[in-house]
């Protein structure tokens, strides 16, 4: 599958594209199959993500998980600080990302 | 320390509002990201892989405790609690929000901070010896040069778009604490036969994908040409500098290629023209600014003695406290390397308590390293064991510096967008594993970056790793025999490269060959240029 991720202009948050927005959370990302470039040129203009870029990501039972490990350490937090990851309460977090 | 005169604070004032239009234009879609991007750059406003990051300037590593408590302050109100020492002598924000970037720059220039000069193609902030003014082995203070030199380079319209990124630093001993050779211009302040001080300046070093040893291109230039030479300096590197390749724009490329003999002729050549143009500063300005650097009114008649009867005390002391040039007092070096922690983290809290020991014991100055670290530079001697103690209880009196565990990490992937492997994780594993050997193994400076743009210094290291992308899975290059020290030398690939857990086995193996093969008195560094690489290698890799 290929998914939506840029980063929120004003607050730099990485963001996922979830069908009808953008989501914080890539347990909400959808598949935007063959639309990433003109999703992607829509809501920049809109100035809604700055440097959005379609990645691959396979679907698995916790939802997509990105083919790249930079972009699940993008989805999760820095592997380093567990209290700052999106999820600190989720405790396969370090799995998911190695 | 320096102050600001009107025309400085006047700069930085005029810079904030600046790039407050700028964002403000930004957010309103008056510009695109294209065209955004070079102005937030020039700002210290990098997009890394969580959010924007700023990268405040520190000035040849030098501040005062209300500077310091301004970075607690900005890390407390606008990041998460923390602020990241580089090895650039600079400290990094993780998790700025755009909207509030022009908010912490004028907070910052309250208490003359920016983050100029800490991104793009002109002349870097400077950096320099973080025991300038105090060291023991010290010809001169090398901070008026560099502070002259910051002067210089700030917005200089010519130097403001070179070929790639210009990073200059200085010296005033022999010992060289701020690997002068391996800057794009390296200036050690030196005594000739004569006895006269000038400055032995070395071209052309640099780490990175072509990492050099610089050589010395002149080796006595006099203090009241100072200025004009580095102008010519910059001149035939901004006029033959590579443009067409960003991979062979650094200076070192231009003088590998036409050699350093052809470099030197080309900007004395230049020089003979730019010596008439009365660019070097008058004396009188040099002696404005030297001002600013007087030693501090020391206290006499100081006892030498120090009660060494607490044990961790007297490991801490005779591991993190150097000799000071001015008797009864001392340099303590506060390690941000706890075993198992991120390098050059430190916690709002911890950086409000360095201040307050600034300000309280080490007249009101602090140091940034190269290597992380905090530095108290003027400590009576009387003090250290206090010093200590409010350091042990908040996590700052790890006894390791220049030890295997006081590792010089770049943020890696963990945040930076350019990282192909993890650098923090492994620090820590090293850390840990070695944190009962350390002292036993005396000097070994380990390095570690996460790519090829060589931040954390591997080519340095003693021991140094680089984290590669092999198909997707992060991948540990080990190298052996680097330094950045006075014995400047690039470490050399050991060979196929290791997954995480097997590159701290890989570097416990070097250092088992370490111990088996030293004699008396030699380091690690000075074992493996003895014997070679093939002991190393073949216990590695069997
Ligand atoms: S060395 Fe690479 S990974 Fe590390 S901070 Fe520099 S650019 Fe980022």
């Amino acid at each position: 599958m290929k998914l939506l991720t840029g980063n929120d202009l004003a607050t730099g948050d990485v963001i996922w594209w979830a069908g009808d927005g953008w989501s914080r959370h890539i347990a909400e990302a959808v598949d935007v199959g063959p639309h990433a470039e003109t999703l992607a040129a829509v809501e920049e203009a809109a100035r809604r993500v700055n440097g959005p870029y379609a990645i691959d990501a396979t679907q698995g039972p916790e939802g997509p998980r990105p083919a790249h490990i930079k972009d699940r350490i993008r989805a999760a937090g820095p592997t380093v600080r567990a209290d700052l990851a999106i999820r600190p309460a989720d405790a396969n977090r370090g799995e998911w990302v190695i | 320390m320096y102050k600001y005169d009107e025309y400085d604070q006047a700069i930085v004032d005029a810079r904030v509002e600046e790039f407050r239009d700028q964002v403000r234009r930004r957010l309103a879609g008056e510009i695109s990201e294209d065209q955004f991007k070079p102005l937030r750059l020039m700002n210290g406003l990098y997009l890394q892989l969580h959010a924007y990051m700023l990268r405040v300037a520190i000035p040849y590593g030098t501040l005062n405790a209300t500077q310091m408590r301004m970075l607690a302050h900005v890390a407390r109100k606008y990041d998460k609690g923390y602020g990241h020492f580089t090895t650039r002598q600079n400290i990094q924000y993780n998790w700025i929000k755009l909207d509030e970037a022009p908010d912490i720059l004028a907070e910052l220039a309250t208490v003359e901070m920016h983050a100029i000069q800490t991104s793009g193609n002109c002349i870097r902030n400077i950096s320099s010896d973080q025991f300038a003014g105090a060291a023991a082995d010290e010809v001169e203070d090398p901070r008026p040069w560099a502070e002259l030199l910051r002067q210089w380079s700030t917005f200089h319209p010519e130097f403001t778009y070179l070929p790639r990124k210009f990073k200059i630093a200085v010296i005033g001993a022999e010992e060289d604490r701020a690997a002068v050779k391996l800057h794009d211009i390296g200036l050690q302040l030196h005594r000739n036969d004569a006895g006269e001080v000038g400055f032995r300046v070395f071209v052309g070093g640099g780490m990175g994908r072509t990492p050099m040893v610089a050589p010395v291109i002149r080796d006595f230039l006099p203090k009241a040409d100072f200025l004009s030479y580095m102008e010519a300096c910059l001149r035939v590197y901004n006029r033959y500098g590579r443009r067409d390749n960003i991979y062979k724009a650094r200076i070192k490329i231009l003088v590998h290629e036409i050699g350093a003999a052809e470099y030197a002729r080309q900007v004395e050549e230049e020089w003979a023209h730019v010596k008439t143009l009365g660019l070097d500063a008058p004396a009188a300005e040099f002696e404005r600014i030297a001002a600013f650097f007087a030693p501090p009114a020391f206290e006499t008649g100081l006892s030498d003695t120090i009660d060494r009867s607490d044990p961790d005390f007297a490991v801490w002391l005779d591991q993190n406290v150097s000799a000071h040039k001015a008797p009864g007092y001392a340099v303590v070096t506060i390690s941000l390397k706890p075993t198992g922690g991120i390098p050059g983290d430190a916690t709002a809290d911890q950086i409000d308590l360095m201040a307050d020991l600034a300000e309280r014991y080490s007249l009101d100055e602090l140091r940034i390293t190269h290597a992380q670290n905090v530095v108290l530079p003027h400590v009576r001697k009387a003090d250290l064991y206090a010093v200590w103690q409010a350091l042990d209880a908040s996590g700052l009196a790890a006894p390791n510096l220049d030890l295997i565990g006081d590792i010089i990490a770049c943020p890696g992937l963990d945040y930076c967008a350019l990282a192909n492997a993890r650098s923090i994780p492994l620090a820590q594993k090293i850390s840990q594993r070695f944190a009962a050997t350390q002292h036993d193994l005396g000097e070994l400076k380990l390095k570690i970056s996460g790519c090829i743009n060589a931040c954390g210094h591997h080519h340095a290291g003693h021991i140094g790793i680089l984290g590669v992308d092999r198909k997707g899975v992060e991948n540990y290059q080990l190298l052996l025999g680097g330094s950045a020290a006075e014995d400047a030398s690039l470490g050399r690939i050991t060979g196929p490269g290791f997954d995480e857990d097997g590159v701290v086995d890989a570097i416990e193996r070097a250092v088992d060959t370490y111990r088996s093969l030293r004699t008396e008195g030699e380091r690690f560094l000075d074992t493996y240029r003895r014997v070679g690489m093939a002991p190393f290698k073949e216990a590695i890799y069997g």
